[in-house]
């Protein structure tokens, strides 16, 4: 799903590919620096001793989410600046790309950023030989894994519009609001392999960010139901 | 350990010489300063120039018809219009870059991650000939510095000479060089590429019917790369050659050698285009001070010119010609990798109809694209290729690696809009691309595959 949304909305208007790419490369850099405090922290302390591995890397996970937000709101800087270089040189005075438009470009390129690196290596091994969760982990190893990517890519892409709405806007309840339901959602994840404590609650705070976005986008309930009916 | 001199000495000769030029010509290419005040001419022609060389956008009608109104009058402001087109249609020609670039680089890593033959290690090129398998670290790293002294030197003698043949003018043994280069690039490493590939897929063909598909193959890329031919075939023959090359330095470069060697090469890469006395810098120079067109088969060009009819007939006559050098100049100064926004070098093989004229004004339609040399593209690929090749984290370095090209790429380019001069396009990106690989090998994979092993997300 998230390669029809670049297919059908992206691949069209260059400008926004380059958002993308540049909104995965801010969100790779956000992983190295996170991985490197996590790394350094291993190297640091005792590599035998369990839980405290575990500790750190949820500690880890956490760090790095909130350096993903960091790196978001740094984004969303450099392109306000680029709008505003784009408005001085347009012909006709208004910038080819709106800020609603960016935030939601840089969303699927965070978004198909953290898919790509969570899940080709798996397809990669599912392309190979081998039974799924053989040693007694789950057999719906691959299932959800694509899952819970799909709803990743999505969340991020809503993140990213609910962002910078918060960021245009001076509302910081909302940019907290992202950040603690990012927080939620990797901590949801730590539940797995009991499935249903992660997947579902991501699916209902997916549900909830997609209408928020949407409700900031300027969509409403009549624009959807005329959307659907197919009214002119 | 055996080098590859027994067999193929002469082969690799000619196919070094032509990658060391294109790796050496990919910085620079002529600024449009150069060319500005090389060409001369009438005020329309400097115009006509000026906009070609500063502004990276398709020209619009719309600037053709107020640029050929007030000539005389039209300096500043006209370039003001150039620079906001330039920046405003910057993304499309980023774009026709991206695809290419792209399109090597998959193909180059499909090859290595399927074919086997790519990752054994069989010999060595004479090029490098001190041996990586050495027992102790300090003596692999010495060795590798010292292969990778030897092969810039080897660059920097095949550029220099170059320079040199171009300045006394012997271009019927550059063009039979490069004619030659291109030959051995085309059927030789194809026959070797389709042989792997067969063998991979364990598909059997007979003789006959391979050296019909080479000859074919062979000759139409002959045609298409030196003489004339459909600008998107050609576009395809330069990336298959450059993904050529590419395999083959994949192959023969031994590790660390390779990674130096990147690296070197983009130093390299960024003297000799901005010192004064680099060579390449001589090398467009000296092309630019003759009007001269740019020999084919280095450059990639991503978009064609025409020119619609012209109102006065002698700005007419002069027109085409004018662009002519333009374009083979242009052309010229693109050999190497670097960026350089120009009039295209396809202008041998553009199609020029000339519509009636019914309007008074010069209505020059022109689609300027941006032009890379195909060194670039041979270094981009080994580099990302040497990622997926070696990288035990597999895709998700290649992955890094290919975001890191791209962004450099674009940054290349917005630097390209800004100082419009010839940048060397290699230094960015691969500094980002070996600071991503290296990190994200050693730093992200432990993270992400321990990440993965306990399904957690970030």
């Amino acid at each position: 799903p998230a390669l029809g949304l670049f297919l059908f909305t992206i691949a069209r208007d260059p400008l926004r590919i380059i958002i993308l790419i540049a909104g995965a490369f801010f969100w790779l850099v956000s992983l190295l620096l996170s991985s490197l405090i996590w790394f350094i922290a291993v190297k640091a302390s005792d590599p035998q001793d369990e839980p405290l591995q575990k500790g750190l890397l949820i500690f880890g996970v956490m760090f790095s989410v909130l350096l993903q937000e960091a790196f978001r709101f740094l984004y969303y800087k450099l392109l306000r600046k680029a709008i505003e270089g784009l408005v001085a040189l347009s012909e006709d005075g208004c910038s080819p790309i709106s800020i609603q438009q960016m935030a939601y470009v840089a969303g699927v390129g965070f978004g198909l950023m953290s898919g790509a690196f969570s899940m080709i290596n798996l397809l990669a091994d599912s392309l190979g030989p081998g039974t799924v969760g053989i040693h007694g982990d789950s057999q719906l190893y691959f299932l959800t894994s694509a899952f819970m990517t799909m709803v990743l890519i999505f969340l991020h892409t809503f993140w990213g519009i609910v962002f910078f709405h918060g960021c245009e806007h001076q509302r910081w309840w909302e940019i907290a609001a992202v950040v603690i339901m990012h927080l939620a959602v990797s901590g949801s994840t730590f539940c797995n392999p009991l499935y249903v404590g992660s997947l579902v609650p991501s699916y209902l705070m997916m549900a909830t960010a997609a209408v928020w976005a949407y409700m900031l986008s300027g969509g409403s309930a009549q624009n959807l139901r005329r959307f659907l009916l197919c009214k002119s | 350990m055996i080098t590859f001199m027994n067999n193929s000495d002469s082969e690799e000769e000619p196919c070094n010489e032509r990658t060391s030029l294109m790796s050496a010509e990919s910085p620079p290419v002529p600024s449009y300063q150069d060319g500005l005040q090389a060409s001369g001419g009438g005020e329309a022609q400097a115009h006509r120039k000026r906009r070609t060389g500063s502004s990276r956008s398709p020209n619009n009608i719309a600037d053709g018809e107020m640029s050929d109104s007030g000539v005389p009058v039209r300096g500043s402001a006209l370039e003001n219009e150039e620079e906001e087109l330039t920046l405003k249609y910057g993304a499309k020609h980023v774009i026709m870059l991206f695809v290419p670039v792209t399109l090597c680089m998959i193909v180059v890593v499909a090859t290595i991650k399927s074919v086997r033959f790519y990752t054994e290690k069989n010999g060595q090129l004479i090029y490098t000939p001190f041996s990586e398998d050495t027992p102790s670290v300090g003596q692999r790293l010495l060795n590798s510095v010292l292969n990778t002294i030897i092969m810039i030197s080897v660059i920097v003698v095949m550029t220099v000479f170059l320079v040199v043949l171009y300045k006394y003018r012997c271009y019927k043994f550059i063009h039979g060089w490069l004619i030659l280069s291109s030959l051995m690039l085309l059927f030789l490493f194809t026959y070797i590429y389709l042989g792997e590939v067969l063998k991979t897929y364990n598909v059997a063909m007979d003789y006959p019917t391979l050296f019909l598909v080479i000859w074919n193959f062979g000759a139409v890329g002959m045609i298409c790369i030196h003489w004339k031919g459909p600008l998107q075939l050609q576009q395809a023959y330069l990336i298959m050659i450059s993904a050529l090359m590419a395999l083959v330095f994949i192959k023969y470069l031994p590790e660390w050698s390779a990674w130096v060697i990147l690296g070197a090469i983009s130093i390299y890469d960024l003297m000799a285009v901005l010192c004064p006395k680099g060579p390449l810098r001589m090398l467009v120079e000296t092309a630019q001070e003759r009007n001269e067109p740019i020999f084919p088969a280095l450059i990639y060009s991503s978009a064609m010119m025409w020119t619609v009819g012209m109102a006065k007939p002698d700005t007419a006559a002069r027109g085409p010609s004018q662009q002519t050098w333009d374009a083979a100049e242009d052309g010229r100064d693109n050999h190497g990798s670097s960026s350089h926004a120009d009039s295209q070098m396809s202008e041998t093989r553009s199609p020029v109809p000339t519509h009636p004229v019914t309007s008074l004004e010069e209505l020059e339609e022109e689609e300027r694209g941006v032009k890379l040399g195909l060194g670039d593209f041979i270094f981009y690929s080994v580099l990302v290729g040497k990622a997926a090749a070696t990288a035990s984290g597999d895709w998700n370095t290649t992955l890094a690696c290919f975001v890191a090209i791209l962004i450099g790429l674009c940054l290349t380019l917005l630097l390209l809009a800004v100082f419009k001069k010839a940048l060397p396009a290699l230094p960015i990106s691969i500094t980002f691309g070996l600071v991503f690989y290296f990190s994200t090998d050693n730093l992200v994979r432990p993270f992400m595959d321990t990440l993965a092993s306990h399904q957690l997300y970030i």
